[in-house]
């Protein structure tokens, strides 16, 4: 079943189209990456999904068990809030000086807000508020338990090395409890190793917890590895969408990845600066 | 290594630090190589350049002496200085339960010490009233990071509405002092609404104006405020209905003295303020305590980190910071309540913007966020000043130089540390520490 | 009708003021992206420079009328653009990058710090000078009503035209100009290509301090009254000009500035003196509430 269906999704910046009339589906319990070239549109599209951008045009539909919602038309903090759309940031975005265990408790905030009487309850110190402060508490350990980070649940976020960092960033996302995961390129700066740890999370939240993930991604290994459906970009329009199979064999998308034969031609004094290998290779 | 590159080194520094000296020097020159004056109406400077050539010397060999010990004697000099501000912050934390409960038994003690008399309380009062102002602020500046250069406009509110209402209504000080706090917060949030959806500096000039216009409303409505003039004979507060200043009974209660069978003594009225504003304070600081352990104030503290993630969160930051801004003020209401009542009398010139900026500049010196350290910022500050009276004219110099100071060194401020509000496995534990 | 026309002449010549001050911040909000609370104080150390350099000359014999206008302009300017450049290099430099908050403090502990560095150098008491240009055209009269043009009046219109088309060649036409518009865009894509980044943000406070310096003349000869405390108001004002006008837009400010003074001028006229700075205040909050990108700035787009 379709999770999320966006129809033509437009964006402009002034006379820039950062995004051009795209349109696709996500389903439940799958994950859908988005791929493309740097300056596609990748990152503007989750900021229209997640409400931190309004799209010019366009509908962006999210199919919540209560009843469909339109989230171009919500305020920013009420998709994660109310559709249960969660994301991570490409440049990290962690409350560096709260503690790790703070990070996951903050983004409870919405159930431990209602549980507190909106802090009337808590500031009497009502027993309902200290079960469910326990309650998130226990949330927030099966998730350090999941990301590895129990041991240092206790350290400033910002202490964290960065694919800590990383994967930290992920377990608050989820601490919001979503039904839809946006990540925008997970892996980014991770080492090999952490990259296939990182696959395995992935899959692991789609199949146990039951949510669709929206993925934006670089690392080849990682979008082939756990994709269930790739949409690609190429100057803010779609050009391919599909399985990982069709999407590889896709001449459109080889030749936006690759370039075109006259494309590949360095200018001679950039040329002579690099080895072959990395020429015939490069923007792969 | 060779003493030739020595040679040079050094010359590079002479030549910095001249270089230095010379934009002292420039920088001098107009404003303190002449001094300006009257002669009968007539506007007259006259050179004074050995000003320029102390401000050139004194920057040079500051300068060199400066760099100098940063390249030879400890090459991590910046390093060190910073790491001996850090430790007084990790002392305090180390310490700061002992530290609460000594200042805070020094406080119980201090009004039936030997040291106790109308001047000294008078002084513990002023400063108690900053401790709070500070701890106020310090949920607005501290905890949501919010920059509000207006703070002392919600005092002035809370004054206010106290000196009206008791002066008009004659309704009693813990009715007023209640109804001042909402007053205060209802500006806040008035003020607040439009502005804190915008850009976070934004909010920082808007206060700033908004302190201004406060005075000039204040200064202006002569009908409601007395202009300039202020509002005089503001009531006392009563002990359960009792006077606790008069000798004599008042409404058929006896007065506070006879009831306690103490003898009548005018400094009993001192203490008493004293009392009043020290509980006043301890409860904005258990409340501060409490609420940063729920989840509305861990949401301040993740919006002053990263207001981005907070949206992606759900957090609503609009309303959020509303209600650390709204709390802020309502504190600054009750000061201003107790201010009105403890003077009696009320005028604008008591809620100028150099009011904002000490306020301001104790909990930039504590470290935002610090509880305890607002109580030693506000100690060092406001008593200072206070008992150097040569020092007064100098006073907002060095608050201003200090708060640059201490934000290029530190800029989380001088005494700056943060308790986590929850640890994994203590977390039953009872923090009421601070 | 004449009283109209009066009050114009009045708000424009006190908007050129403002708008002058006013660049200073857009210049500054601009490139870096932050409120610089100590303008206001700079703009008042012009002034003090100005006062200084006429009561100087005064006191050498006093010399022809245009020339001595010419090197108080030039002192104020050297003067206060050294200011404004040790401002930027003490207290926001070391800062970039920094605690979101320590800036903003760091300005206004600035602004503090200079206030009263004046106030104890010079003195809290105001400062009254002699009128140096006086006279004027008288445009029309009507029952006893004139209305006149002073010289002093034109000084400030044309200079501000001047510095006006200047300093928009400087950012339009110079390589000055496109290193600084570089740097507004991207800082760390500027730094790559070339660009000395400190080097730019420096010179655009030395240029934001110099208009202020010419503002600081410029209400030195027109009130003839300044003191330590006249940068806090001018400053709130001229902010609010410059967002007004749209934050980051050079002619977005010099009209917002003419746009504040015309308002203060006309309020003062037919409404309550006394509250004329509340009016402009409230000015502020409503165009902050309703059109946060003034009248002519660009919308801001969040990076997220």
């Amino acid at each position: 079943m379709t999770l999320l269906d966006v129809e033509h999704l437009t964006m402009r910046f002034g006379g820039l189209v950062a995004i051009d009339d795209l349109s696709f589906a996500a389903a439940e319990k799958e994950v859908t990456a988005i791929i493309g070239p740097n300056g596609a549109g990748k990152t503007t599209v989750f900021n229209c999904l997640t409400g931190f951008y309004k799209p010019t045009v366009g509908r962006v539909t999210l199919n919540h068990p209560t009843g469909p919602m339109y989230l171009e038309r919500m305020e920013g903090f009420r998709i994660p809030q109310k559709g249960g759309v969660a994301r991570t940031f490409q440049n990290i975005r962690l409350f560096s000086q709260m503690t790790v265990l703070e990070n996951l408790i903050v983004a409870q905030h919405n159930v431990l807000m209602k549980a507190s009487g909106m802090s009337i309850g808590g500031l009497l110190g009502l027993p309902s508020y200290r079960n469910a402060e326990k309650e998130a508490v226990e949330l927030a350990k099966y998730w350090l338990d999941k990301v590895n980070l129990t041991d240092r649940a206790d350290w400033d976020a910002g202490n964290l090395p960065y694919g800590a960092q990383r994967r930290l960033e992920i377990a608050r996302a989820m601490c919001i409890e979503p039904i839809l995961l946006c990540l925008d390129e997970p892996a980014a700066g991770l080492n090999p190793r952490e990259s296939a740890q990182l696959n395995e999370l992935l899959l692991n939240i789609r199949d146990k917890h039951n949510i669709g993930i929206l993925l934006i991604e670089h690392d080849m290994s990682v979008v082939m590895g756990i994709s269930d459906h790739i949409v690609v970009l190429d100057y803010g329009r779609k050009i391919s969408d599909g399985t990982p199979e069709h999407v590889r064999n896709d001449p459109v998308v080889i030749r936006a990845y690759l370039g075109e034969e006259e494309d590949e031609e360095l200018p001679p004094e950039v040329a002579q600066d690099f080895p072959e290998s990395v020429q015939k290779g490069k923007g792969a | 290594m060779s003493v030739n590159n020595q040679k040079n080194d050094m010359l590079a520094l002479l030549k910095d630090a001249g270089i230095a000296g010379l934009i002292a020097a420039a920088l001098a020159l107009p404003l303190a190589g002449f001094k300006t004056f009257d002669v009968n109406g007539t506007l007259t400077a006259e050179p004074r350049f050995h000003w320029v050539l102390v401000a050139a010397i004194v920057t040079f060999v500051g300068r060199f002496t400066i760099s100098i010990g940063q390249r030879t004697f400890f090459s991590s000099f910046s390093k060190a200085a910073g790491s001996s501000a850090g430790s007084i912050g990790a002392f305090i934390k180390k310490n700061q339960t002992t530290l609460a409960i000594l200042l805070l038994t020094a406080a119980i003690i201090f009004p039936f010490s030997p040291m106790a008399n109308r001047h000294s309380l008078d002084l513990a009062v002023y400063v108690l009233i900053y401790v709070m102002l500070g701890w106020g602020l310090n949920i607005v500046v501290g905890l949501a990071g919010l920059l509000d250069l207006g703070y002392v406009a919600f005092y002035a509110v809370g004054a206010y509405s106290y000196a009206l209402l008791a002066t008009n209504f004659d309704l009693s000080f813990w009715i007023c002092l209640p109804m001042a706090g909402i007053f205060a917060a209802s500006f806040g949030v008035i003020l607040g609404f439009p502005v804190l959806r915008l850009r976070g500096d934004y909010l920082a000039i808007v206060t700033l104006g908004f302190g201004e216009i406060i005075r000039v409303v204040l200064l202006n409505w002569y009908s409601l405020t007395g202009g300039p003039d202020g509002i005089s004979s503001i009531p006392k507060p009563t002990f359960f209905g009792m006077a606790v200043f008069s000798r004599n009974a008042q409404d058929g209660l006896p007065p506070f003295h006879e009831l306690m069978n103490i003898e009548y003594s005018t400094l009993n009225k001192f203490i008493f303020y004293y009392f009043l504003i020290l509980i006043l304070a301890l409860v904005t600081n258990f409340f501060t305590l409490r609420i940063r352990k729920l989840p509305v104030g861990r949401a301040w503290e993740a919006l002053r980190e990263d207001e981005i993630a907070c949206r992606s969160l759900g957090i609503n930051p609009t309303n959020t910071k509303l209600t650390a801004f709204a709390i802020g003020a309502m504190f600054a209401g009750f000061a201003g309540s107790f201010f009105a009542t403890r003077q009696g009398f009320i005028s604008p010139e008591s809620f100028t913007f150099i009011e904002s900026a000490i306020i301001l500049a104790i909990v930039v010196l504590g470290g935002m966020g610090s509880q305890v350290g607002v109580v030693i910022a506000a100690i060092v500050l406001v008593l200072g000043p206070e008992l150097i009276r040569e020092l007064q004219e100098f006073r907002m110099l060095a608050f201003g130089g200090a708060m640059v100071l201490i934000m290029v060194w530190r800029p989380r401020g001088l005494l700056a540390f943060r308790e986590p509000t929850l640890k994994l496995d203590g977390q039953d534990k009872k923090g009421d520490g601070t | 009708m004449e009283y109209f026309l009066q009050q114009l002449i009045n708000g424009l010549s006190l908007g050129a003021i403002y708008g002058l001050i006013a660049i200073g911040y857009t210049m500054v909000y601009g490139i870096i992206g932050m409120i610089n609370f100590a303008h206001g104080e700079v703009y008042m150390i012009g002034a003090f420079v100005s006062m200084i350099t006429f009561l100087v000359l005064t006191m050498l014999g006093g010399i022809w009328l245009p020339a001595a206008l010419l090197i108080a302009l030039i002192m104020a300017m050297v003067f206060t653009c050294i200011w404004g450049w040790t401002v930027e290099r003490l207290a926001y430099r070391p800062l970039r990058g920094s605690f979101r908050l320590a800036p903003l403090i760091s300005a206004i502990g600035m602004s503090i710090f200079l206030q009263n560095l004046v106030q104890v150098l010079q003195g809290a008491r105001v400062k009254p000078m002699q009128p140096l240009i006086s006279g004027g055209f008288e445009l029309m009269e009507h029952d006893g009503f004139t209305v006149t043009l002073s010289y002093l009046q034109i000084f400030i219109i044309i200079l501000t035209i001047v510095l006006m088309t200047v300093f928009t060649l400087i950012i339009n036409k110079t390589s000055l100009g496109r290193a600084q518009r570089a740097t507004e865009q991207d800082r760390t894509m500027a730094a790559l290509i070339g660009v000395n980044v400190d080097r730019t943000i420096s010179t655009t406070f030395v240029m934001g301090a110099a208009l202020a310096a010419v503002a600081g003349l410029m209400v030195t000869l027109y009130y003839g009254v300044i003191d330590f405390y006249i940068g806090f108001l001018a400053g709130m004002k001229a902010f609010t000009a410059a967002v007004l006008g749209g934050i980051g837009s050079l002619p977005g400010a010099m009209l917002g500035g003419l746009l504040i003074g015309l308002i203060e001028a006309f309020w003062s006229g037919y409404f309550t003196i006394e509250y004329k700075d509340v009016a402009v205040f409230s000015i502020l909050v409503l165009v902050l509430v309703f059109r946060p990108t003034g009248l002519l700035g660009k919308p801001e787009i969040e990076k997220v």
